[in-house]
C-alpha cells in the first residue's frame, strides 16, 4: 500500500516536472515530437532508477559511515555522469538498436537536474532501498507522462495561428502552465 | 589524464574539508538558536534552561516527542512540545507548540514545513495561529469549521489547518493525556482534565 | 568585444534566462517572491564566479578528455561551499530553497559558461562574464519573482499593497509556467521592433 502511495505521488500529485519544476532544460528542449519523447522518458528512467540505487549505497555505506555526508553533492554528480558513460558504452555493445534510440539522449542527462534531484530527495525523504527505487522509478515514469503530453500538445500547437513572439519556448511554457494545472487536480486523491 | 583528475578531485575535496570544519559550529549554533528562540515564543517567561532539562513522552502510536520544561526558579511556568504531523499538503509539518502547565496554549512556532507558499504558509502568520491563544484544547476542540469545530480555518488551504490543529492535538495528547509518568513533577499530574 | 560589452552582454543580448533559456529549473521553483529568486540569483552568481575563475586558471593545465568532469568537480564544490554558508548564515533562505541549492551544480548556465567561455578566455574576461551572465540571471530570477509575488501575494519584497489575497495561482506551479511564457514571450516581441 505504502508504494502504490509512493507511486501515485510522484507520477501524478508532486509530478517531477509540473509540480517540482525538475528537469526542465529537456522538458523543453525534447518535447517537439512525440517519438524522441519516447526516447528520452526511456533513457531518463534507466537512469534515474540506476542513479538512485548506487547513490543511495553510497550514502549509506561510504558517505554516511565517514561522516562526510558534505561531500554529497559531488559525489552525487560524478556518480551520475560516470554512470551515464558506462551505460552509453555497454548499450552500444549490447544493443545497436536500443543505442540508437536512446543514445543521443544520454549525455543530455547528466546535466538533468531531475536525475540528481531523485538521488538527493531519497536520502531526504529516509526511504529505504526499496522505497527509493520505486520512487525514483515512479519519477521517471511522472517525467515521462508530463514530455509526451506536452510533446502531443505541442505537435497540435505547431499548425495554431499565434503572435510571432510567442512561438516556440514561450507557449510551450504556457501550455507547460496549463498542464500543471491540471495535474493540480489530483491534489487531494491521495489524502 | 586520470592524474590530473586525482589532483582536482583532491583539492577539491581538501577544500571541502576545510570549509566544512569551518561552518560546522556556526551550522551547529544556527540550528540551536532556532530552536532556543522557538521555545522562547511559545511559553510564558522562564529563567532556565529547557534544553538542558528536555525529556521525551512517549506518543499513542508509539513514536515519542521531545518536551522543553520552561521554569521560573524550579516553578514550571510551561512546556514547550517539539510536534509534528504527517497530514501536511506537502508532507511532515513540525512545530513547537507552548502550554501552560493547566493545559492552556500559550503560543505555537511553525519550525518546519512544505506548504503551498502563499497559502498553507500563511499558518505561521499571526492572523491564523493566534486564534489558538490562551485556549484550552479540552474545551476548545482542534478542529476545523470545515469539519464542525471552532478553528477559522485558511482560505484555500483547509488540508494545512486541519495538519496544523493534527500536530497541535498530539502535543497537547501526549504531554496531558497519553504520556506516561516518567518521575519527575511532570505534567501527568494535571490528567484529570 | 570590449570587457563592457562583455559585462553586460548577459543583461539582455544573451540574457541566459530570458533570451538562452537556460536553467529554467531553479527559475521556476524559487521565483515565488522576489527575495527568493534574488537569493538564489546570488548564490548562483557567487558560484558561476568563481568557477569561471577556477576553470580560466586550471585551462590549460587540464588534459582535454577530462576537461567536463573536472570541470563538474570545480563547480559542485563551489555549489557545497555555498551550501554551508547558507546553511551557517542564511538558513530560512536556506530553507526556502532547499534542494535547489545543490542543484545549481546541474544548472546548464554554469557549466556551459565554463565550457564556452572560461576554458577559452583569460581570467580576467571569465571574471567578467561569470558576473555579467550571474548579474543577467538575477536579474531575471528578481523580475519573475516581483511578477509573481504581485499577482499571487499583493505584495514586493513582502510589503504588501494589496488587502486580502492576490491570484493565488501565479504563487502555485502553472502560474510560474504562464508567467515566464508571458515574460519570453515580451522579451522577444521587443528584440523583434
Amino acid at each position: 500500500m505504502e508504494y502504490i502511495l509512493i507511486i501515485i505521488s510522484a507520477v501524478l500529485i508532486n509530478n517531477v516536472v509540473l509540480a517540482q519544476f525538475l528537469g526542465i532544460c529537456p522538458f523543453l528542449g525534447v518535447s517537439g515530437k512525440v517519438n524522441t519523447s519516447i526516447g528520452m522518458a526511456g533513457a531518463v528512467t534507466f537512469v534515474m532508477v540506476l542513479s538512485t540505487t548506487v547513490t543511495y549505497l553510497i550514502q549509506t555505506y561510504v558517505l554516511d559511515k565517514l561522516g562526510i555526508a558534505f561531500m554529497q553533492t559531488i559525489t552525487f554528480i560524478l556518480v551520475i555522469a560516470f554512470l551515464v558513460q558506462i551505460v552509453e558504452i555497454i548499450l552500444k555493445k549490447i544493443s545497436q538498436p536500443l543505442y540508437q534510440a536512446l543514445g543521443i539522449f544520454l549525455p543530455l542527462i547528466t546535466t538533468n537536474c531531475a536525475v540528481l534531484g531523485v538521488a538527493i530527495l531519497v536520502i531526504q525523504k529516509d526511504y529505504n532501498l526499496l522505497e527509493g527505487v520505486v520512487y525514483s522509478a515512479a519519477t521517471a515514469v511522472g517525467f515521462g507522462l508530463a514530455l509526451i503530453l506536452l510533446a502531443g500538445i505541442r505537435e497540435h500547437m505547431d499548425l495554431a495561428d499565434v503572435p510571432k513572439s510567442m512561438k516556440g519556448v514561450p507557449l510551450s511554457l504556457i501550455a507547460a502552465g496549463i498542464l500543471a494545472l491540471a495535474f493540480m487536480g489530483f491534489t487531494g486523491i491521495v489524502k | 589524464m586520470a592524474l590530473a583528475l586525482t589532483l582536482i578531485a583532491m583539492g577539491a575535496s581538501a577544500c571541502l574539508a576545510f570549509v566544512y570544519e569551518l561552518t560546522k559550529e556556526p551550522i551547529a549554533r544556527t540550528v540551536l538558536n532556532k530552536k532556543t528562540e522557538a521555545i522562547r515564543q511559545v511559553v510564558p517567561e522562564f529563567n532556565n534552561d529547557p534544553n538542558a532539562e528536555m525529556f521525551r513522552m512517549p506518543t499513542m502510536d508509539g513514536d515519542s516527542l521531545e518536551i522543553y520544561p520552561a521554569k521560573v526558579d524550579d516553578n514550571t511556568v510551561g512546556y514547550a512540545v517539539n510536534t509534528y504531523t504527517d497530514k501536511g499538503f506537502g508532507g511532515k509539518i513540525s512545530l513547537m507548540a507552548g502550554f501552560k502547565p493547566d493545559g492552556t496554549i500559550f503560543n505555537i512556532a511553525v519550525l518546519e514545513h512544505k506548504e503551498t507558499p502563499g497559502l498553507g504558509t500563511k499558518m505561521s502568520e499571526p492572523s491564523f495561529k493566534d486564534q489558538f491563544m490562551e485556549k484550552n484544547p479540552s474545551d476548545f476542540l482542534l478542529i476545523v469549521k470545515n469539519d464542525g469545530g471552532p478553528v477559522d480555518a485558511i482560505t484555500a488551504a483547509t488540508i494545512s489547518s486541519r495538519a496544523f490543529c493534527d500536530a497541535v492535538q498530539r502535543a497537547y495528547g501526549t504531554l496531558f493525556s497519553g504520556g506516561t509518568y516518567d518521575g519527575t513533577s511532570g505534567p501527568s499530574d494535571t490528567e484529570s482534565q | 568585444m570590449n570587457q563592457l560589452q562583455n559585462f553586460t552582454k548577459g543583461f539582455f543580448k544573451e540574457n541566459p534566462i530570458l533570451v538562452l533559456v537556460l536553467g529554467a529549473c531553479p527559475t521556476l521553483a524559487t521565483t515565488t517572491s522576489a527575495l527568493n529568486g534574488l537569493g538564489m540569483g546570488i548564490a548562483t552568481t557567487f558560484v558561476l564566479i568563481c568557477s569561471n575563475i577556477v576553470v580560466s586558471l586550471l585551462a590549460g593545465i587540464i588534459p582535454d578528455k577530462v576537461r567536463i568532469p573536472s570541470f563538474i568537480v570545480i563547480i559542485a564544490s563551489f555549489v557545497t561551499i555555498v551550501d554551508l554558508f547558507m546553511q551557517a548564515y542564511v538558513p530560512t533562505l536556506y530553507e526556502t530553497l532547499g534542494i535547489f541549492i545543490p542543484l545549481i551544480v546541474v544548472n546548464c548556465i554554469v557549466l556551459g559558461r565554463a565550457e564556452a567561455f572560461a576554458s577559452k578566455n583569460t581570467t580576467l574576461s571569465s571574471f567578467i562574464d561569470g558576473a555579467g551572465m550571474g548579474l543577467g540571471f538575477t536579474m531575471a530570477l528578481g523580475i519573475l519573482g516581483s511578477i509573481r509575488e504581485i499577482l499571487g501575494n499583493g505584495s514586493v519584497f513582502g510589503y504588501k499593497f494589496i488587502n486580502g489575497d492576490g491570484i493565488l495561482i501565479f504563487i502555485l506551479a502553472p502560474g510560474a509556467f504562464i508567467a515566464l511564457g508571458y515574460l519570453i514571450g515580451f522579451i522577444n516581441s521587443l528584440k523583434r521592433t
